[in-house]
């Protein structure tokens, strides 16, 4: 009979406010926020222009489109899927583009283009990942390279750049009269809308549900392929608008643009805790680790490291962090075992 | 009645299917254009699909426990220009001790990859896909972004691939060999039909007994071993080291697989499938550069080439699926 208080009293203490405290202490999203702190502070010490509002505030053009293309890809890796063709969707869009303002297009019709293409790449994306029921991976491998491979069929080796001069604001232009670039607050606001979505509507949680089970989630009546396919649908329509931003920010459209961007929006959702299996992960921790990783590299190029070192970091970054949650899992294990045992042995001196 | 009976079953066999397809293409192509056929083209072909050929076999085993392996192109830019490197600076080692030093560096990398998997838990999509930007980045760093060109290269470096023994290039006999290997190593071997056992049905797989880990670390580490060899190859074939050197080239081996009728959730592929899967994208891709632009459409068809292939080998699989239902229901 005490016995059984005992236990009791342990479960009230482990939701006690010390422990609810220690436990966010802990947390992941806490953890990526003191390691930008640190990299604050390391690059301020090594730099004398990395602590300055207006650096810090330009350097967001830097990250602010692949940001962009991380908050959709956090529901698609959340659902169990991954989505490796959004840097050649951008290239695509980017192509529309080039090619309705070659024809005379205005600004307006330009972003409406880009977003429409984006978004016709996400669907067909989704239609064969649902319908043909082909798995995420092997479809968007394709589509990688059959997306940017049209850009490259028509364009070659020549470029669109000829931009009408308002079409320029989107990705160079300022909020007002401040430092504050639109595209970063237009990211921010993303991201708002996106967490509301996750955290907060029918729609998010049915996200979490698909990722820790597809058939019981299907038992339990939610269609798991409208999901999945509106997923793509959104990563597609966001590559749109990441390609609108890029392609105004540097008034040019070649085939190879944003190559490679698949692995940099990947890196920061999995960086930003969503696990990669699935069913588990915010928002919150990967808008930190956008600009945790943003301006790491910013501070990288400020101390003149060569891009292909930041290949390597983003890479290494990616494996290192799926890895360690791993790791603490296996470490969380081994010591709930010991405490079990050391709890049997004071059971049995007790007797 | 009987002859869609018969049409039905040799779609079923993918081997008949890709060389009538092959056989369908060459013709095309020697009637648009009768170079096509001379032989010094058709062993330009052999020799180009030769490299395509032992990195799909790599491929072949990866896919087939339903993983995938992004890293193969820049594991062989990485082993080609280690081993270019090695070559220029000591010109007097034997060109066959380099290219052990190649495969053994290909092989690290593979293990790399494989540990990652297999005892670190990462999936396979995450990890190669971090390996392939860390390989490649390490290529540019171990080469300073310089190339290794054909003057830097020693003669009997270059003549690894382009020698010939019994009148044909050593570099198909290289492909021969390693599909001969992976041909008995599939059949005959324990651990060949455990990877089958294991992209088959895992759990089950794992209750008789199948070391997964085992498993696991192997196929990244021979995927890596035979990106190794083909990295060296390709080095002394083309002669010359780049940084960007096979750059796309895991989509052309995973091409020749899903080709071959390799099922992309695994379990299901035979070697001969994968080999004949490679020689039709060496055929595709030699038949695209002797057309004027065609080279810019290569990536477009890749792509539109993997997808149908993919959507082919499910549509046959599901079909196949309910005929077994309704023979059990009969």
């Amino acid at each position: 009979m005490s016995h059984k208080l005992v236990r009791q009293d342990r479960l009230i203490d482990e939701y006690s406010l010390t422990k609810r405290l220690a436990g966010l202490l802990s947390s992941w999203e806490f953890i990526l926020f003191l390691t930008l702190i640190g990299v604050f502070v390391l690059f301020s010490i090594i730099s004398p222009w990395f602590l300055d509002y207006f650096n810090l505030m330009n350097a967001s053009f830097s990250f602010t489109e692949k940001s962009i293309l991380a908050l959709p890809m956090i529901f698609v890796i959340l659902s169990g899927d991954i989505d490796i063709s959004v840097a050649s969707i951008m290239a695509l869009s980017s192509f529309a583009m080039g090619n309705a303002a070659s024809k005379g297009a205005g600004a307006g019709t330009l972003v409406l283009i880009g977003m429409a293409t984006g978004l016709a790449a996400g669907i067909v994306n989704g239609l064969l990942v649902t319908k043909i029921k082909i798995p995420a991976i092997a479809v968007t491998l394709a589509t990688l390279s059959v997306f940017r491979g049209i850009s490259q069929a028509i364009l070659r080796d020549n470029a669109y750049t000829h931009y009408p001069p308002k079409f320029a604001f989107f990705g160079q232009g300022y909020v007002g009269n401040s430092v504050i670039p639109f595209e970063f607050v237009f990211y921010l606001l993303l991201a708002v809308i996106m967490g509301f979505i996750l955290h907060a509507t029918t729609y998010g949680r049915k996200l979490f549900a698909i990722g820790n089970s597809a058939s019981a989630s299907r038992f339990t009546g939610i269609n798991v392929d409208r999901i999945r396919f509106t997923n793509f649908a959104l990563n597609g329509l966001f590559a749109g608008i990441a390609a609108v931003l890029l392609t105004s920010r540097i008034g040019s459209t070649r085939p190879n643009i944003a190559t490679g961007w698949e692995l940099e929006a990947i890196t920061l959702v999995v960086l930003g805790g969503v696990s990669i299996t699935g069913g588990k992960g915010n928002l919150f921790g990967v808008v930190i680790a956008s600009l945790l990783v943003g301006y790491l590299k910013f501070g990288m190029a400020l101390v003149n490291l060569s891009a292909k070192v930041m290949v390597i970091t983003t890479g290494s970054l990616l494996i290192v962090a799926v890895l360690i949650p791993k790791i603490l899992d296996v470490i969380n294990a081994h010591r709930k075992l010991r405490s079990q045992r050391s709890e049997l042995k004071l059971e049995r001196k007790a007797s | 009645m009987k002859t869609i009976i018969n049409t039905k079953k040799i779609l079923e066999n993918r081997e008949a299917v890709l060389i009538g397809l092959i056989l369908f293409f060459m013709v095309v192509m020697t009637i648009a254009m009768p170079r096509f056929i001379k032989p010094s083209n058709l062993a330009n072909i052999l020799k180009d699909s030769s490299l395509l050929i032992m990195v799909a076999c790599g491929q072949f085993l990866v896919i087939l426990t339903g993983g995938i392996d992004l890293s193969v192109g820049s594991n062989i830019a990485f082993s080609g220009m280690a081993a270019s490197l090695i070559n220029m600076n000591n010109p007097e080692l034997s060109p066959w001790v380099t290219l052990l030093i190649g495969i053994a560096i290909g092989l690290s990398l593979g293990m790399i990859n494989g540990s990652l998997v297999a005892f670190g838990k990462v999936p396979a999509i995450i990890a190669t896909l971090g390996t392939m930007s860390v390989f490649r980045g390490f290529t540019f760093v171990i080469s300073k972004g310089q190339w290794v060109t054909a003057h830097e290269m020693t003669d009997s470096f270059m003549n690894l691939p382009h020698g010939n023994f019994l009148g044909v290039p050593n570099l198909i006999w290289f492909a021969v060999v390693v599909s001969a290997l992976f041909f008995y190593f599939m059949r005959y071997t324990r651990s060949g039909r455990e990877i089958y056992a294991i992209g088959g049905n895992r759990s089950a797989a794992v209750l008789v007994g199948v070391n997964e880990k085992k498993v696991e670390f192997l196929i990244f580490s021979v995927s890596g071993l035979v990106s190794g060899l083909a990295g060296v190859l390709w080095a002394a074939r083309y002669a010359a080291a780049v940084n960007e050197m096979a750059t796309g080239f895991e989509l052309q081996t995973v091409a020749a697989c899903v080709l071959g009728g390799v099922s992309v959730a695994g379990g299901s592929g035979t070697v001969a499938g994968v080999i004949l899967g490679a020689l039709f994208m060496g055929l595709l891709n030699n038949s695209m550069t002797m057309i004027r632009n065609m080279a810019f459409f290569q990536m477009l068809l890749q792509g539109l080439i993997v997808i149908t292939a993919m959507a082919f080998n499910v549509i046959m699989e599901r079909r196949r699926e309910t005929m077994l239902l309704n023979r059990r229901l009969a």
